[in-house]
C-alpha cells in the first residue's frame, strides 16, 4: 500500500516537473470563439479548457466545458483536438463528443488580411453545450431538453471556416465565416464571428511582473447564425456579444473570461465563459529526444 | 460535382503552399520603404532590456539562450547576415517570418514588441 502511494507520487511529481519544464509564454488572444490568423509555433502543444455557463428558458442550468489540444504540425498548419462534455443541475453528467480540426495557412507571406481555412470533422451529441460556434438556425430552445433527449441527437458534421485576420499596430481583427453540414441529410448552415483584441500595453516594460498592462487583453467578439442553404436568413437566429478579458502568467499559463450577452429571442439570455490555456514548448523535439532521434 | 469542388480546391491550396514553400530567401525580398525604417528605440538602452525579455518568451526555445540556434534548423542570430541587416528588415522579417521553413510570423506582437527585439538582437552581436 504505502509502496503504491509513494510511486504514485513519483509519478505525479515526475509529470509536475515535466509540465514546469516544458511550459512556455505564448501571446494569444482571449477569442474564444472566433479565429485569429495566429497558429500554435510549430513543434509546441497547448492544453485549454474553455468552460460555459449558461441557462436556457425552460432549461435547468448547465456547465459545458471543452478541453483542447492544440499542436504546432508546421508554422502553417495547427491541428487541434477537442473533447466535449456538460454537466445539467437536477439531470447528469455527459461525454457530449469529440471533434478534429486543422487550420492552415495557405499564403506563406503576411498581408493586410491574412486568410487561413479551417477544417473540421464533428462528432458530437445533441447534449453539446459549449456553444463554441452558432451556426444556421441554433437557439436556446435546442440546448432546454433533459440529457437523457439530447443525448440521442447524433451530429456528424463536417465544418469549413474561412478566417481572415489582420494585426495592425497592437490589433488584432478577425472575420471568421462558417458553413457547417450534418453529413446525414441536412442542408449546409452558415453562422459568423468577428472579434478584435489588443494588449492593454503594446511595449514590453522590461520587468519581471505578472500583473502589469502588457499581460492583459482586452477585445470583444459577436458570433451568431445566418440560416442555412433553403432559409438564408436572420429571422430566427441568435446572435451574441462578448467582451474579452485575457492575462497571460508566468510559466505558459492563461487565463481568459467573457461575459456573452444574447442578442436575440432565440439566444441564450447570457453565456459566461472562462478559459485555461497551458502552453508546452518544443514538445515534439523533446518526444524525439526521448526515442534517442535528436530535435 | 462535389468531388470536383474539392479537387480543384485541394490543387489551388496545393499550388499556393508549393509557391510560398519553395521562395527564395526572404531577405532579397525586403521592400524598399521596410528596409529604410530605424528603430523608433534605438539607443534606449531600457528598450535592450525589455527586448531580452520578449526574447526569453517568444525565440529562446528555438534560437537558444544566446541566440546561438540549435545547430540544426533554427539559425544563430548572431551573424553576419544580421549585422549586414537593416533594422527595417530584421523588423520586417520577424513581421513576416518564413512559414515554409518553421519560422513562425511575429505580427501578432505589438510592433513595438518587435522594435524591442530589434533592439536586443543588435546587443547580442
Ligand atoms: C518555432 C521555432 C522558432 C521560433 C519560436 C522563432 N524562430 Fe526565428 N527562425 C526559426 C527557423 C526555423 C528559422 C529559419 C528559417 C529559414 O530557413 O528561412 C528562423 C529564422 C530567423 C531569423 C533569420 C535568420 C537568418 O539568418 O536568416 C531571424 C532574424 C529570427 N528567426 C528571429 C526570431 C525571433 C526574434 C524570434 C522571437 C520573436 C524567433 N525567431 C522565434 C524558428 C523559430
Amino acid at each position: 500500500m504505502l509502496m503504491a502511494v509513494r510511486r504514485a507520487s513519483l509519478f505525479w511529481a515526475i509529470c509536475l516537473f515535466c509540465i514546469l519544464a516544458l511550459a512556455g509564454r505564448a501571446q494569444e488572444k482571449p477569442y474564444f470563439v472566433t479565429y485569429s490568423q495566429d497558429l500554435e509555433e510549430p513543434g509546441n502543444l497547448e492544453l485549454e479548457t474553455k468552460s460555459a455557463l449558461l441557462r436556457p428558458d425552460g432549461g435547468n442550468r448547465g456547465g459545458a466545458m471543452a478541453m483542447e489540444l492544440e499542436y504546432g504540425t508546421r508554422a502553417w498548419w495547427t491541428t487541434e483536438l477537442y473533447l466535449d462534455g456538460q454537466t445539467t443541475a437536477q439531470d447528469s453528467t455527459v461525454f457530449t463528443g469529440w471533434r478534429l480540426e486543422n487550420r492552415i495557412r495557405p499564403l506563406m507571406r503576411e498581408m493586410a488580411v491574412n486568410p487561413v481555412i479551417y477544417v473540421e470533422y464533428e462528432n458530437t451529441s445533441g447534449a453539446d453545450k459549449t456553444v463554441l460556434e452558432v451556426v444556421g438556425h441554433d437557439g436556446q430552445a435546442d440546448l432546454a431538453g433533459p440529457n437523457s433527449e439530447l443525448r440521442m441527437q447524433h451530429q456528424h458534421e463536417a465544418e469549413l471556416k474561412l478566417i481572415l485576420s489582420s494585426n495592425l499596430k497592437s490589433w488584432n481583427v478577425s472575420e471568421n465565416f462558417i458553413a457547417e453540414k450534418n453529413l446525414g441529410h441536412e442542408p449546409w448552415e452558415f453562422g459568423y464571428a468577428v472579434g478584435a483584441a489588443r494588449p492593454l500595453r503594446s511595449a514590453a516594460s522590461g520587468r519581471n511582473c505578472t500583473f502589469c498592462a502588457e499581460k492583459l487583453m482586452a477585445g470583444v467578439e459577436a458570433y451568431g447564425g445566418l440560416g442555412d442553404t433553403s432559409s438564408l436568413t436572420l429571422r430566427d437566429t441568435s446572435h451574441y456579444i462578448a467582451p474579452l478579458v485575457g492575462w497571460q502568467l508566468p510559466k505558459g499559463v492563461r487565463l481568459s473570461f467573457s461575459p456573452g450577452f444574447g442578442l436575440t429571442a432565440s439566444s441564450l439570455t447570457r453565456i459566461y465563459r472562462v478559459g485555461f490555456a497551458l502552453e508546452f514548448e518544443q514538445v515534439g523535439g523533446w518526444l524525439h529526444h526521448l526515442q534517442g532521434g535528436g530535435a | 460535382m462535389m468531388r470536383r469542388t474539392l479537387g480543384i480546391l485541394c490543387l489551388v491550396l496545393s499550388a499556393a503552399l508549393a509557391v510560398g514553400a519553395t521562395a527564395s530567401s526572404r531577405w532579397e525580398h525586403v521592400p524598399a520603404k521596410d528596409h529604410a525604417r530605424a528603430n523608433p528605440l534605438a539607443n534606449k538602452p531600457e528598450a535592450t532590456a525589455a527586448g531580452a525579455m520578449v526574447y526569453r518568451d517568444h525565440c529562446l526555445q528555438c534560437h537558444k539562450a544566446e541566440a546561438q540556434g540549435d545547430g540544426k534548423r533554427r539559425p544563430s542570430l548572431r551573424s553576419e547576415r544580421i549585422r549586414n541587416a537593416s533594422d527595417g528588415d530584421i523588423e520586417w522579417f520577424l513581421r513576416q517570418g518564413d512559414l515554409g521553413h518553421g519560422m513562425p510570423s511575429w505580427s501578432s506582437l505589438p510592433e513595438a514588441q518587435r522594435w524591442q527585439v530589434v533592439a536586443y538582437l543588435r546587443s547580442v552581436q
